[in-house]
């Protein structure tokens, strides 16, 4: 493996830049003293977060956008345990197809599935409910929780269930004891992951949401079309910080590469 | 008295027989290995007895109790898999206590045999830590002291000493033995090492393609093999084909082989007959040329270590003649030299020759 | 036993059967029905919302613009992310695993904040104008143009592209390479006859998932393109929400499923069939 020349560094250092470019310009501003947008050049300031917390609307829309999180990404794992399991201890007829549909989530455009919920919660009436909305998030984000559960499930080592079972245990202790722990990291990177996608989903969102389950990317999309000033920016720092503390978390538990890019 | 019998026992899946009509009959304390190349059937017959695989047809009686359909959770049998099958979220006390806590012993009792059972199998320091802290031969360990301390009426290894490099097998093969006669439990050991089988076993069984071809205790099996196929995988053979010439009375026949005669006792087939007979490197001497029953070249030689590997071509084709390294000059390649071997050593493989 | 997957996939198949395919087969049916824009949605059916999106040249403009710029973005994010991919697969411990990290990790954080930060980044005043001010270039007017909608987009897209690229190049044997160079093969022709047919495959399904991406994207043309930039996904919104014609959203909308669909498991297909051939499965 020979090692990267200086032109191949100087490429990656330009890439790396601009992925952190619109990221830490955000959190730069964030801490701006004007009223303007603007990099903080004399002294940093914390009278945007201030404002944020001030602002009615947007903490709202945080506690919308938490409980939603938290509550969907809790089903779509509860989910993705049993169907995982289906698929992949188990092989019967239309399995492929089954797997398929609990990954179409994946190929359906937000916004057309969006589309779609609208007019479904119109005819049944679920409109402004957040019973509905947090169905509608356990349908976009179960692919992702279901994906890592898979991957435990499938490197798992058959015969320490062999081993269990020879030593007395009965199909629910088994499961209690020995196979949920050794899946737990994955299940729980799984559950990480689907929150992270709740908290950050928008174009299908926009769609569903009414006035009082109006999420926190939601409002932030509609503050941002209609005017910008710092506000905006402290916004988004703080949720580039929920997200990076999310990763720590979940790198800890999981391991961050190993969900961004798969099992090595 | 058979404390593990095994009737008529048979797997197939679809058109593809993996265990054809297997009859065996352990006797309690015995350690009985079956022994056989990959795809033989030894690890289904296993397999069965633990419960993981549903026979076919047949049937499986432990002590007196019918088992061939019983759960596996219900068997009580100790197992030890080949890839050891350790809890890898408990510590090695918790893995062994395991089978203990599923019969619901009090936790005094859990951790005084527990504690007794790591110190059999000179673990017990070792009793708080996690299986990915231990080395393989560790783990191996803490498996067999998982399996022995719910003292279950039949141990069953699978392969128990392959993911072992080599020094740490031959340890633990006397280990193995060891412990199994200190606690004198019924074990049954699957295995495709002929050394491991021969060395720890009681008796030897021999299965190739489904069927059980030979019991019989090491020793008998490795200087009486019943067919080719057995002679060559159990210890390596030198290979003869002849034909019956002179009669006798009794056992014992005289072999043409084409360049010559030989004597061979235990022979009863009839004259005009092909017979395959074999005798062991070991058993052939080099001697110098002109002493021996036949006359040859070294072509070449191994050196082994504790002994020499020789092969030497003759009229009878290119024989293995094996001989210590007792201090003595070895044969140079491309020497001549004479071989000699007792008569009474000289055995028959197959009476119907293929 | 044999109905225990099943039993299992309950949960599941009941969710994504009421919660996603009910409500496409509901919006597919929505868009062949009659919208008259003083009563409403009426209960004749029509085929006239997909006539007029594909013969009105407003719709057939915004469609040619965003092929353009789901086009335009994926060969960047080829171009861009596939050497990526190979760079960092070439370091060492712990500068490849931090600088992976640092690719990926914006795919965590919500669209519109990045969308927000290009929109300081291209402003008049903005940092991409500045430093081309240095140059002696501009002031510039990024902001509210395709141009400004493509680097967003690629900056969204770049970590789908250098995932399938890196798991490609995680499965090569690093000695084939050994072996190339022990042959006497310059390094470039190494990358181009013996890495490059490799990757090619984590290339084209990378690809394959940025264009269909880029093309339903909302949030960035929303804020980045204006009033004026428009593509598929704004004006479905603008239909829904603003004309309140739901059947003409409902027409544009399926065209985009059937388009990504299409997409996605047509040319997958092809993909996997030529390379089990030569890479196997």
């Amino acid at each position: 493996m020979s090692k990267n020349g200086p032109i191949a560094l100087g490429f990656n250092a330009l890439v790396i830049a601009f992925m952190l470019a619109p990221l830490l310009i955000v959190c730069a501003v964030a801490f701006t003293p004007e009223n303007t947008l603007s990099l903080p050049r004399t002294q940093l300031s914390l009278r945007w977060f201030k404002a944020v917390f001030a602002h009615a609307d947007f903490v709202q829309s945080f506690r919308n956008s938490l409980l939603l999180a938290l509550a969907s990404a809790t089903i779509a794992t509860a989910i993705a345990i049993p169907a995982g399991l289906a698929i992949t201890r188990y092989t019967f007829p239309g399995r492929d197809a089954l797997n398929g549909l609990f990954l179409s989530p994946l190929i359906v455009p937000h916004l057309v599935l969006g589309v779609a919920l609208l007019r479904l919660f119109t005819l049944v009436g679920a409109t402004g409910s957040f019973f509905w909305l947090v169905l509608a998030h356990v349908v976009v984000i179960t692919p992702y929780a279901l994906r890592l559960v898979v991957a435990a499930v499938v490197g798992f080592d058959r015969s320490v269930e062999h081993a269990a079972l020879s030593l007395g245990a009965s199909q629910a202790t088994l499961f209690r004891r020995v196979t949920l722990p050794m899946i737990l990291p994955g299940v729980t990177g799984g559950w990480l992951l689907a929150f992270i996608n709740s908290f950050d989903e928008v174009t299908m969102s926009i769609f569903v949401t009414a006035p009082s389950t109006v999420t926190l990317p939601v409002r932030m999309y509609m503050y941002a079309t209609e005017s910008i000033d710092p506000l905006m920016a402290a916004v988004s720092a703080l949720m580039v910080g929920l997200t990076a503390a999310a990763m720590l978390l979940l790198d800890r538990i999981y391991g961050l590469d190993r969900i961004l890019v798969g099992q090595h | 008295m058979p404390f593990l019998t095994l009737t008529d026992l048979a797997k197939s899946y679809g058109s593809t027989h993996a265990v054809r009509e297997l009859n065996l009959a352990v006797d309690k304390g015995e350690f009985v290995s079956l022994l056989g190349p990959s795809g033989c059937g030894k690890t289904t017959t296993l397999q069965m007895i633990a419960g993981f695989v549903e026979p076919s047809s047949g049937s499986i009686v432990l002590d007196g109790r019918d088992i061939t359909h019983a759960p596996p959770n219900s068997r009580g049998l100790g197992i030890v898999f080949q890839s050891y099958a350790l809890f890898p979220h408990m510590t090695v006390a918790d893995n062994v206590a395991f089978g203990l806590e599923m019969r619901r012993l009090p936790k005094a009792e859990r951790q005084e045999r527990v504690g007794a059972v790591l110190a059999l199998v000179h673990l017990d320091a070792h009793a708080g830590r996690y299986p990915r802290e231990l080395s393989g031969g560790q783990r191996q360990r803490v498996a067999l002291a998982r399996a022995l301390v719910i003292a279950p009426p039949v141990l069953l290894l699978d392969e128990p000493l392959s993911n072992l490099d080599a020094k740490l097998r031959e340890e633990m093969q006397f280990e193995l033995r060891q412990i199994q006669r200190k606690v004198g439990t019924t074990t049954v050991m699957v295995t495709h090492d002929q050394t491991e089988a021969l060395s720890i076993s009681d008796r030897v069984v021999v299965m190739e393609a489904g069927r059980i071809t030979q019991i019989d205790a090491p020793q008998r099996l490795y200087e009486h093999p019943q067919n080719r196929f057995i002679s060559s995988f159990v210890g390596k053979a030198n290979v003869l084909r002849g034909s019956v010439v002179d009669g006798g009375s009794g056992a014992g026949r005289q072999v043409d082989l084409g360049p010559l005669a030989v004597e061979v006792a235990g022979c009863t087939a009839a004259v005009g007959g092909d017979v395959l007979l074999g005798i062991r490197p070991e058993k052939l001497m080099l001697v110098a040329p002109g002493t021996g029953q036949l006359d040859g070249i070294v072509r070449e030689r191994f050196f082994l270590g504790s002994e020499w590997l020789y092969r030497v071509d003759t009229a009878l084709g290119a024989l293995l003649v094996v001989r210590p390294n007792d201090g003595t000059q070895p044969f140079d390649e491309g020497h001549a030299a004479g071989i000699a071997w007792q008569p009474a050593l000289m055995r028959v493989l197959d009476e119907a020759a293929a | 036993m044999r109905r225990t997957p099943w039993l299992l996939s309950t949960p599941a198949l009941l969710l994504l059967s009421g919660l996603l395919l009910l409500p496409l087969a509901l919006t597919a049916l929505l868009s062949f029905k009659v919208f008259d824009p003083a009563t409403g949605v009426k209960d004749i059916y029509t085929l006239s919302h997909y006539a007029h999106v594909f013969s009105d040249e407003y719709y057939l403009g915004i469609f040619w613009r965003t092929l353009r710029i789901a086009a335009l973005t994926t060969l960047i994010c080829i171009v861009v992310g596939a050497p990526e991919a190979y760079v960092l697969s070439r370091m060492t411990q712990p500068w490849r695993s931090i600088l992976l990290l640092v690719v990926l990790a914006p795919l965590l954080v919500s669209v519109v904040v990045r969308a927000f930060g290009w929109s300081m980044l291209l402003n008049r005043e903005g940092l991409v104008n500045q430093l081309l001010g240095l140059a002696g270039i501009g002031p510039l007017r990024l902001l509210y143009t395709e141009t400004a909608v493509v680097i967003a987009l690629v900056h969204v897209m770049l970590p789908f592209m250098v995932i399938p690229v890196w798991t490609s190049l995680q499965k090569l044997d690093p000695m084939v390479e050994s072996a190339a160079l022990s042959l006497s093969a310059s390094h470039f022709t190494t990358l181009r006859r013996v890495v490059l047919p490799q990757v090619l495959p984590g290339i084209l399904s990378g690809g394959l998932i940025v264009f269909a991406l880029s093309a339903s994207s909302f949030a960035i043309p929303g804020l980045l393109g204006g009033r004026r930039l428009k593509m598929v996904a704004t004006i479905v919104y603008d239909e829904y929400l603003h004309e309140l014609n739901w059947p003409l959203g409902a027409a544009i909308s399926l065209v985009l499923l059937l388009a990504n669909l299409g997409l996605m498991l047509g040319c997958n297909r092809v993909v996997e069939g030529a390379y089990r051939k030569t890479l196997g499965p």
